[in-house]
């Protein structure tokens, strides 16, 4: 059985970018255990020289004119989704 | 019963009203999350006036609201999304509008769809149309509930491992899961984009062939959408072959589905078809594979809510890093949570190869299985759930119990196969049982043809 720590979870919650709070943080520490244990059972089954399908359809390559057409989504609306200012989007300090 | 032709008779501004009184009686359900009234009123106006015209002028429908769409907010069920006016509609909308369609409101789900009972909703569950004690289904469970109270006639939903399917038994109605790449989901709010389709829910065949004829074909904004294929097939040729998957038939299955699952092969024998019953081994591991593949694809998809360009935004944060993991900690439900840290998981250096390249290698396998017996069969049929709808409640503190509600819906979307869910029967406890018929890609009319003969049988 693979055995998540609280030290994985909060590895994971990194990459996530999700600052989880200490309960959620033990209740993802029991989830994770139980939810991969689950996924170990693949390692039975021979998947030598198979290969991984990613594309169900088929397609690949779709290719399109090198042309730049007129966007769906204008530049002001899509300002008006955020907080701005001068047509710069604000955050916090970044340094 | 709403259908299509039940608004023939009326105006357009008729039908709207009508719907919107109707989607506010049965409020206390929780399917609806929002309506858009005026601009419902203003294009049934112009379908009135016959600026607007088409096959489904004046018929009003849901989306569910996952679908970005004009004249009211997106929200996916989320908080991360509660307050988003979204600046683009959903290409499947607007083919819908342009023959005349009428969108009245957005539909609850499963917030950004990870679910298979609507529970996980920020707003509160949608309750089941026959049994109110009981879960929707989902994640497209205010899609389903809305056809099924007859709201409206039709419905939009997104099915990406059996979120159509399950909700359309669940609560009795049709439910159609396309092929992979039928219909253009531009405008989709993005799950796992390598198993997310648009489908519909109807209350007869006939109309879910309407809608799937108009909403599929290739879309440049969307480089995964095929050419028009879906050509609704008139007859059905007699002494159809059809496989009943022998693992969907086991013990996990409870004893009322199988019950109609066996009457309804008993009627498609009766109908002069053939029906054998068929092995599909892989099924067996195909839930370990999806949870690991879609969890995978979670994870990146949901990367682009940080709470900066668009979406909820923490106000307390003091750094940019602070910003982006607080929004995202209080904009995602915890299932949302739950599947980017899965995803995290199984795509983190040392654990690649072990989880998401071996579900992928795993998925050649059920597919090889699939084609090998779709060579054989015209379709493959089972139930579409190993229960009827289950008590609201009884299964949100158990991740795995919940998942496995997937099992059996899964499979085809792994393999990127058309799987239709029609109404079968009921159990004794008068619930709803649909069956699950599945066929080879491309084959999606003639499954729907196939269950429109059957409808009276």
């Amino acid at each position: 059985m693979t055995v998540i720590s609280n030290d994985d979870v909060q590895h994971l919650a990194q990459l996530s970018s999700l600052s989880l709070q200490d309960e959620e943080i033990d209740r993802l520490r029991q989830d994770l255990t139980q939810i991969v244990s689950y996924f170990d059972q693949l390692a039975e089954l021979d998947t030598d020289g198979v290969e991984p399908t990613y594309q169900v359809t088929g397609l690949e390559n779709v290719w399109r004119d090198d042309v730049v057409e007129t966007p769906a989504v204008s530049r002001d609306d899509l300002l008006r989704l955020a907080p701005t200012k001068d047509n710069q989007l604000k955050v916090p300090r970044v340094l | 019963m709403q259908t299509i032709d039940s608004y023939k008779s009326l105006s357009a501004r008729q039908a709207v009203e009508a719907a919107i009184k109707r989607a506010r009686e049965v409020d206390q359900y929780n399917a609806v999350l929002s309506l858009v009234e005026e601009r419902a009123l203003e294009r049934a106006d112009m379908v009135d006036r016959g600026e607007i015209t088409g096959r489904l002028a004046g018929v009003p429908f849901i989306a569910k609201d996952n679908f970005l769409s004009f004249g009211g907010p997106t929200t996916a069920a989320s908080k991360m999304l509660a307050d988003f006016e979204a600046p683009l509609q959903a290409t499947a909308i607007d083919r819908l509008e342009q023959e005349g369609a009428i969108l009245i409101g957005k539909a609850n789900l499963d917030a950004f769809a990870h679910g298979g009972s609507t529970e996980n909703s920020a707003y509160g569950p949608t309750k089941n149309a026959v049994d109110p004690t009981r879960v929707a289904g989902g994640s497209s469970g205010g899609s389903a509930v809305s056809v099924a109270l007859n709201v409206v006639p039709f419905s939009l939903g997104t099915d990406t491992g059996g979120s159509i399917r399950q909700p359309a038994s669940f609560n009795g109605v049709v439910g159609v899961k396309p092929t992979y790449g039928t219909v253009s989901r531009y405008g989709v709010v993005a799950m796992a984009s390598g198993t997310d389709t648009i489908g519909c829910f109807a209350n007869t065949v006939v109309d879910a062939e309407m809608v799937m004829d108009i909403i599929s074909g290739r879309d440049k904004r969307d480089m995964t959408s095929l050419p028009d294929f879906f050509e609704p097939v008139t007859e059905v040729a007699p002494g159809r072959k059809i496989g009943l998957i022998k693992q969907f038939m086991d013990e996990g299955v409870d004893p009322a589905v199988k019950a109609v699952v066996v009457d309804y092969v008993e009627r498609l024998r009766a109908a002069g078809h053939q029906v054998d019953e068929v092995d599909l081994p892989m099924v067996k591991y195909s839930l370990a594979m999806y949870y690991i593949i879609m969890s995978a694809e979670v994870s990146s998809n949901l990367a682009r809510y940080d709470g900066v360009r668009y979406g909820y935004r923490n106000q307390t944060a003091s750094s940019i890093g602070e910003l982006i993991g607080k929004s995202r900690d209080d904009g995602f439900e915890f299932e949302n949570k739950r599947r980017i840290m899965i995803g995290s998981y199984v795509l983190s250096s040392g654990y690649f190869d072990a989880y998401y390249l071996k579900a992928q290698k795993a998925r050649t396998l059920l597919i090889n299985e699939f084609n090998q017996l779709l060579s054989q069969y015209d379709a493959l049929i089972g139930p579409v759930a190993p229960s009827p709808a289950f008590k609201l409640g009884s299964k949100v503190d158990d991740p795995i119990q919940m998942y496995l509600a997937d099992v059996m819906t899964v499979p085809a979307s792994l393999a990127g196969l058309p799987s239709m869910s029609l109404p079968a029967g009921r159990t004794d406890d008068n619930l709803p049982v649909n069956i699950q018929m599945i066929g080879a890609q491309r084959s999606d009319a003639d499954l729907l043809a196939l269950g429109r003969s059957m409808e009276d049988k």
